[in-house]
């Protein structure tokens, strides 16, 4: 199944998992017929963009940055080439939308890639897909090939003059490569190292070209975009909030998946159409928005809706829509421990405070939860975090410090009772029972 | 140093780029080098790096860098588990400590008979199908509980 | 123009400019690691945040762009707290081994530790180890946990020297910075990453703990290895000369010097210095008092002047002798009767003498290489021969000037040529006209005359297009037209193109001082530095010359040696082959021990003095020649110091060489024929370019300082039926020597390439004549 529920879905709406996903089956959905209409009817690229603006379509990579706009930057009258770029580099723990699109609706993104490319005089794609995704890779890779043999991608696009040749590059396993910088870096060939900005992407890109680099889901959703028009496209959502998004649950909850549900729908319905909480345990705290994004508390977040300004007044973000659901049995100074490991495990080690910082919060962290922790180490770790957000070449730095900060204040209590006791709060025979987890004896 | 499939692999993936670019596809070619040794000893990132014309130590960073890349040898079976956080909620860190057990080995250990390496991994991307392990970095398990490891451990001849 | 207010200083800057360059304009001084003006911007120790007016996080200075009415503030609580921040990181994996560290006292981290560190750490968790690694013998990377991974290094390789040896592998905090699979680090300019390194990460493996930067005298001195004429300065304890760092000087090295010259100084401590005039007497070596050896000296000569004529003398001093040392020798030989006086050993073709109309030089000033929009170097080594001039064009190749090259060996210059074109020594003037008529045919004008017969390639063509096209060109002459037998035709040549492009033309120059010999007026009026010695004579004198490794035919030069019944060797060392053809020994002072004055490839006067008394009894060959004057009753020798004589050379004060100019009068276009057999090509490796380098244990473990092999391309060596690897024997005349092959490509079809300058071949013959090659 493509899709375990949804609520006015678009992107991924009368798919039938493995079996829909050829060109066929996305040409007899109304596939590529805006990228036609676009090019039959010479549309302006203003226009094109004009639509996207009004759609109010915010980046779906977890930035929420209105495409529209990114758009707009592209100088028009670049001699060279000029480059779109797609970011399937999903490794953001919680994150797994894109993989489905990828599955399910690959020929979206070509098209959805094709028409940015139009709209902004691009010539060549490349799209970036998360090393330990093969399948995807290798299926896209096949979906490209369909495209291009029925003249969608590729020289002269139905006899329009547009050309646009696209390509899929694949990672080989670093996080840090779906920052945008990085990912160009990559496909150079390079460490994914991020650049500084400025010169930001628009100016200097691939290959020092101006390039912009969208999300898997943001391009999924421009043909769609393009069809209903924009204004019904934000209407789906709630204002400055447009339209449908797919958001990754995963964790504690009974049928963890992906759901398509209009931007501004309660977490409540979304926690029901998850089947609600395994095991019938209680909440107790969720990361709406990727493991970077700062984790709320069950009270708080039950009272939010499913969107960018809502989660944000919640004091989070809703990222990139991964919704990490833990339920009571969760030691949360052990899942700041697991997060802390990761950020320094994906540091790429450029720059100083994140090369240094992200191992020295892990280090404590971990001390901490091997009942070694100290009084003194919780004003450390803030003092620590506080040196780190903010003065960074990228935001890695900055996602390694948030869960850090927001777990040291929303549940500081754990923490502290872990230095006291040097032992966890929650019992250790109940940690993780909710992981469902069928134990047998090995 | 590479089979002609395997240099025709390097050749799709060179063709992919601007010509004046063929670094580009070095991430390409170390893993396409990788599939055919089995690891990437250091020859054949010195070939990959002079067949794109780039220098051995740029290739070398690019290898040491991304983390499926395997600069010591591994098992037939490299398995790859990922512990982050969405997928221990659902049995990431329990099907590491089963899987560990039944081989008898460690993250980053190898079987003695050279059959097995354990990983343990970062995000793969597919929480919501947790456990989730990867083998040989390209086929990946899901929903990995006792019944499907030992399945799988059974498959891996 | 911008406006920027840094700490409330006011200052235009250009567009483009960013905070640091601004900061540095008004001399606000913002704390740095990675940033270096030469290298590329990094922004990884992200030390230089400061904070700038409505931006609400602290942005890093060197990266950050001026827009028009920024207001910066370098020292304000949220610069300075992020400052702190980024130091107290920097130290947490650091060692504190600073006790015992080369890098204690001229250590940015711990310069900058005593302003924004912290005075307690807070980091109680276990420091992060970097195993060390094994570069090759000049740069120590022992403690590589010391490393702060600012990149400069890996910057430096790719960016300057234009080889990327370093690399920082791994990712995270597990980052560290290493070569491939423990290779050595060989580029000619690997050095200057010590300089570059700000901790003591990447250390002088010869200077490792022989010295604290602190107990050192710097001192002020210029580079006497190559035309560039480096300023350095060379750092002294006890008299004893420590180490040689680069002085910066913008228009001539910039910040950087060769690893030849940053580690020859090995030599002048060394017991391989000679300390002691001395005589043989009887055909035993004594040593003597100087007076002693100088009445010597000035008998012997006079006696072969009286009994022979002055034409029975000769001398023959290296390029790399100082203006007043050349000027000197000259006077001294004219002051007995003879014009044979020669600084030019390695040359073979004196066509041009007496038709030059000034003294020869590069045609312009080094710093407007970068100016350039095409360039054609024509026979040179170029990295080798001339690193840092290599390195100016290497940067400006990569930007928009054309850099051809056309030569004998087709050697990775590591620069991004528009053209690079390798033939065999006896095709050389050929091919340049090649590029005459190719550029006579652009311009729709008559070739010259002489050119009728030349066919026009297509890469003369290119290159001709190159010199064609742009506002500032340049065509170089490099050392090996210089020495080609056929030099005065290339220069000929070089003249024509010039005229024919409105390119300059000049020459690379092939010693420190090269343009000081010919400004100093130590030319011949007799024989020249081949003359001299294809009429024996009966006396000689040598200053800085080892004729086995400097001379252009060793063979020709030893076998006139060995007949002369005098034979004088200044030097500052000892050379144990001259033992047997030299009757006197005169110890030298080496450049460090005395006063002079170097003119470099552009005609730069640059005056220096010595930085350490005179070893033993060593004296500075100015003030030997001097008395040498006098004892020989000559007029003229009553100068009381080497400015004395540069004055009397140059006029007072002269900055730059007056009549610097490389035209010709009456040489006409007449190109050799062709060469059957095989050819020698003969490069000067780096480092068996100088007595100095010579005895450099460091530089002679280099890669740059294996012995040399018979390079042959794989098409010659198989008409020769030799497999690559194979023992052989190369012989030109009665000397030959046996050597391995190597099969190299870059070698151009029918040549053998020996180098030179080496113990291993010091018995064979000229440097690019013929030569055969059979099994040994």
């Amino acid at each position: 199944m493509a899709m375990l529920g949804s609520i006015n879905g678009v992107l991924m709406e009368g798919l039938d998992g493995d079996n829909t996903w050829h060109l066929k089956d996305y040409v007899a959905r109304g596939g590529y017929q805006q990228l036609k209409r676009i090019l039959d009817n010479n549309i302006s690229q203003e226009e094109v963009i004009g639509e996207v603006k009004k759609s109010v379509l915010r980046g779906r990579g977890g930035a929420g940055f209105p495409t529209g706009l990114k758009w707009s930057f592209m100088p028009r009258s670049f001699p060279g080439d000029k480059y779109v770029v797609c970011n399937t580099d999903e490794g953001e723990p919680g994150t797994f939308k894109d993989r489905d699109i990828m599955r399910y609706n690959p020929h979206a993104v070509i098209e959805g890639m094709a028409i940015a490319a139009y709209a902004m005089g691009a010539t060549r794609g490349y799209n970036y897909v998360h090393g330990e995704v093969w399948m995807e890779y290798k299926r896209f890779e096949e979906a490209l090939d369909e495209a291009r043999a029925a003249g969608f991608i590729g020289q002269n696009i139905l006899g329009s003059g547009f050309n646009f040749e696209l390509f899929a590059h694949h990672g080989y396993g670093a996080y840090i490569c779906g920052e945008e910088t990085a990912l160009l870096e990559s496909i150079e060939g390079k460490k994914g190292q991020p650049r500084f900005k400025p010169p930001f992407p628009a100016s200097f890109g691939l290959y020092g070209k101006p390039t912009t680099i969208n999300n898997t889901e943001t391009f999924a959703s421009i043909p769609f975009i393009l069809k209903m028009g924009g204004e019904e496209f934000l209407n789906l959502g709630k204002p400055n909030n447009g339209g449908t998004k797919l958001f990754s649950v995963s964790g504690h909850v009974n049928r963890p998946g992906n759901y398509e549900i209009p931007l501004g729908t309660p977490f409540a319905t979304l926690l029901e159409m998850c089947g609600g909480m395994r095991g019938g345990r209680k909440l107790k705290a969720v990361i709406p928005g990727g493991s970077s994004a700062p984790v709320m508390r069950a009270e708080v977040i039950m009272d939010c809706t499913m969107d960018y300004d809502s989660i944000s007044k919640g004091g989070s973000m809703l990222g990139s829509g991964a919704v990490i659901v833990m339920d009571e049995t969760v030691c949360m100074v052990k899942a700041l421990e697991r997060l802390s490991f990761f950020y320094y495990e994906e540091s790429c080690g450029q720059c100083t405070p994140c090369r240094e910082g992200t191992a020295w919060m892990y280090k404590v962290v971990h001390r901490i939860e091997n009942g070694q922790g100290k009084p003194e180490d919780i004003d450390l770790l803030n003092s620590v975090l506080g040196n780190i957000a903010g003065r960074t070449i990228c935001a890695l730095g900055d996602a390694a410090a948030f869960p850090v900060q927001s777990f040291l204040k929303q549940f500081g209590s754990e923490f502290e009772y872990h230095i006291e006791h040097k032992t966890c709060l929650v019992p250790k025979d109940v940690q993780w029972a909710g992981s469902g987890f069928h134990r047998v004896q090995a | 140093m590479f089979s002609a499939e395997t240099l025709e692999k390097f050749d799709r993936e060179v063709a992919k780029y601007p010509v004046e670019q063929k670094q580009s596809a070095v991430m390409a070619c170390l893993a396409h080098a990788q599939e055919e040794k089995g690891w990437l000893p250091p020859e054949a990132i010195e070939a990959v790096a002079n067949y794109l014309a780039m220098p051995p130590m740029a290739a070398y960073e690019v290898a040491s860098f991304y983390n499926m890349y395997d600069l010591k040898p591994v098992g037939k079976y490299k398995i790859t588990i990922c512990t982050n956080l969405p997928c221990a909620l659902s049995g990431g860190y329990h099907a590491g400590e089963y899987v560990q057990k039944k081989l008898g080995i460690g993250y980053g250990e190898t079987t003695a008979d050279g059959k097995f390496t354990l990983k343990e991994g970062e995000c793969m991307g597919a929480c919501g199908d947790a456990p989730v392990f990867i083998v040989n970095n390209r086929s990946m398990c899901s929903h990995m509980h006792p019944e499907q490891i030992d399945k799988l451990l059974e498959e891996c001849k | 123009m911008l406006e920027i207010e840094i700490d409330g200083k006011k200052a235009q800057v250009p567009d483009g400019s960013t905070v640091m360059d601004a900061a540095q304009q008004v001399g606000v001084y913002i704390p740095h690691f990675c940033y270096h003006k030469k290298l590329s911007i990094a922004a990884n120790c992200r030390m230089c945040l400061v904070q700038v007016e409505k931006a609400p996080k602290p942005l890093p200075a060197c990266a950050t762009p001026v827009t028009n009415g920024m207001k910066v503030f370098t020292h304000s609580e949220l610069a300075v707290k992020a400052q702190k921040g980024v130091m107290e990181f920097l130290l947490i994996n650091h060692p504190l081994d600073c006790p015992i560290c080369d890098q204690g006292g001229e250590c940015q981290l711990q310069d900058m530790s005593v302003g924004y560190g912290p005075m307690k750490s807070r980091y109680t968790e276990e420091k992060h180890v970097v195993f060390h690694k094994n570069v090759g013998p000049l740069i120590s990377m022992e403690e590589m946990s010391r490393c702060i991974h600012c990149t400069r290094c890996v910057r430096f390789g790719q960016e300057i020297a234009g080889i990327m040896e370093l690399g920082m592998a791994n990712r995270n905090m597990h980052s560290e910075i290493t070569t491939f699979l423990g290779r050595t680090v060989d580029s000619e300019l690997s050095g200057n990453m010590i300089d570059l390194c700000p901790v003591g990460a990447l250390t002088s493996k010869p200077f490792r703990y022989t010295a604290r930067s602190w107990e050192l005298q710097r001192r002020k001195s210029v580079s006497p290895h190559d035309s560039v004429g480096a300023n350095l300065v060379v750092q002294v304890k006890h008299d004893n000369v420590m180490r040689v760092l680069p002085r910066e000087n913008e228009d001539v090295n910039e910040c950087w010097i060769s690893d030849k010259e940053r580690f020859s100084y090995q030599a002048l401590n060394s017991d391989q210095r000679l300390t002691k005039p001395m005589v043989k007497q009887g055909g035993e070596w004594k040593e003597v008092d100087w007076n002693v050896a100088l009445d010597y000296v000035a008998h012997g000569l006079k006696d072969v002047a009286r009994d022979n004529g002055g034409d029975a003398l000769a001398a023959l001093a290296a390029p790399s002798s100082t203006l007043e040392e050349l000027f000197l020798l000259g006077k001294v030989m004219k002051g007995l009767g003879s014009g044979n006086v020669d600084f030019r050993p390695r040359q073979s073709d004196f066509g041009t003498d007496f038709k030059r109309t000034g003294t020869p030089w590069l045609g312009l000033k080094l710093a407007e290489i970068k100016d350039l929009d095409a360039a054609l170097v024509v026979g040179s080594f170029l990295r080798k021969d001339h690193p840092l001039l290599a390195q100016r064009l290497r940067q400006v190749a990569k930007k928009y000037t054309k850099v051809s090259l056309l030569s004998v060996a087709g050697d990775d210059q590591l620069i991004n040529l528009h053209a690079n074109l390798a033939v065999a020594p006896s095709q050389l003037a050929q091919t340049l006209a090649a590029v005459v008529k190719a550029a006579a045919e652009i311009k729709g004008v008559a070739a010259p005359v002489g050119l009728e017969q030349v066919v026009v390639c297509d890469a003369a063509k290119r290159i001709a297009q190159s010199l064609v096209d742009g506002d500032k060109r340049a065509i170089f002459l490099g050392n090996v037209a210089t020495q080609s037998a056929a030099a005065t035709q290339l220069h000929a040549l070089a003249l024509e193109l010039g005229k024919l492009t409105n390119a300059s033309v000049g020459f690379l120059g092939e010693g420190a001082n090269t343009v000081g010999g010919h400004a100093g007026w130590a030319l011949p009026s007799g024989a020249n530095a081949r003359q001299m010695f294809e009429q024996p004579r009966k006396a000689y004198v040598l200053m800085g010359i080892e004729p086995e490794f400097d001379c252009a035919n060793p063979q020709l030069v030893l076998g006139a040696l060995k007949q002369a019944s005098l034979v004088v060797y200044m030097s500052a060392f000892k050379h144990s082959p001259a033992l047997e053809y030299a009757d006197v020994m005169l110890p030298i002072a080496p450049f460090t021990e005395t006063a002079g004055t170097f003119i470099n490839a552009e005609g730069r006067v640059q005056s220096f003095n010595g930085v350490v008394k005179a070893r033993g009894e060593a004296r500075p060959a100015w003030k030997i020649l001097r008395v040498l004057g006098n004892v020989l009753n000559l007029d003229g020798f009553g100068y009381e110091s080497s400015e004395a004589v540069r004055d009397e050379v140059l006029g007072k004060g002269a900055e730059f060489v007056g009549s610097l100019d490389n035209g010709l009068n009456g040489v006409a276009i007449a190109l050799p024929g062709t060469v059957d057999g095989l050819q020698r090509i003969a490069d000067v490796p780096i480092n068996f370019a100088d007595a100095m380098a010579r005895r450099s244990p460091a530089l002679q473990q280099t890669v740059d300082a294996k012995a040399p092999m018979a390079r042959i391309s794989e098409q010659t060596l198989a008409q020769l039926g030799l497999a690559d690897g194979a023992q052989v024997r190369v012989k030109q005349g009665q000397g030959e020597a046996v050597l391995v092959a190597q099969a190299d490509n870059n070698v151009p079809v029918g040549c053998v390439r020996v180098a030179a300058a080496h113990v291993s071949t010091a018995a064979l013959g000229d440097m690019f004549g013929q030569i055969s090659v059979e099994r040994a």
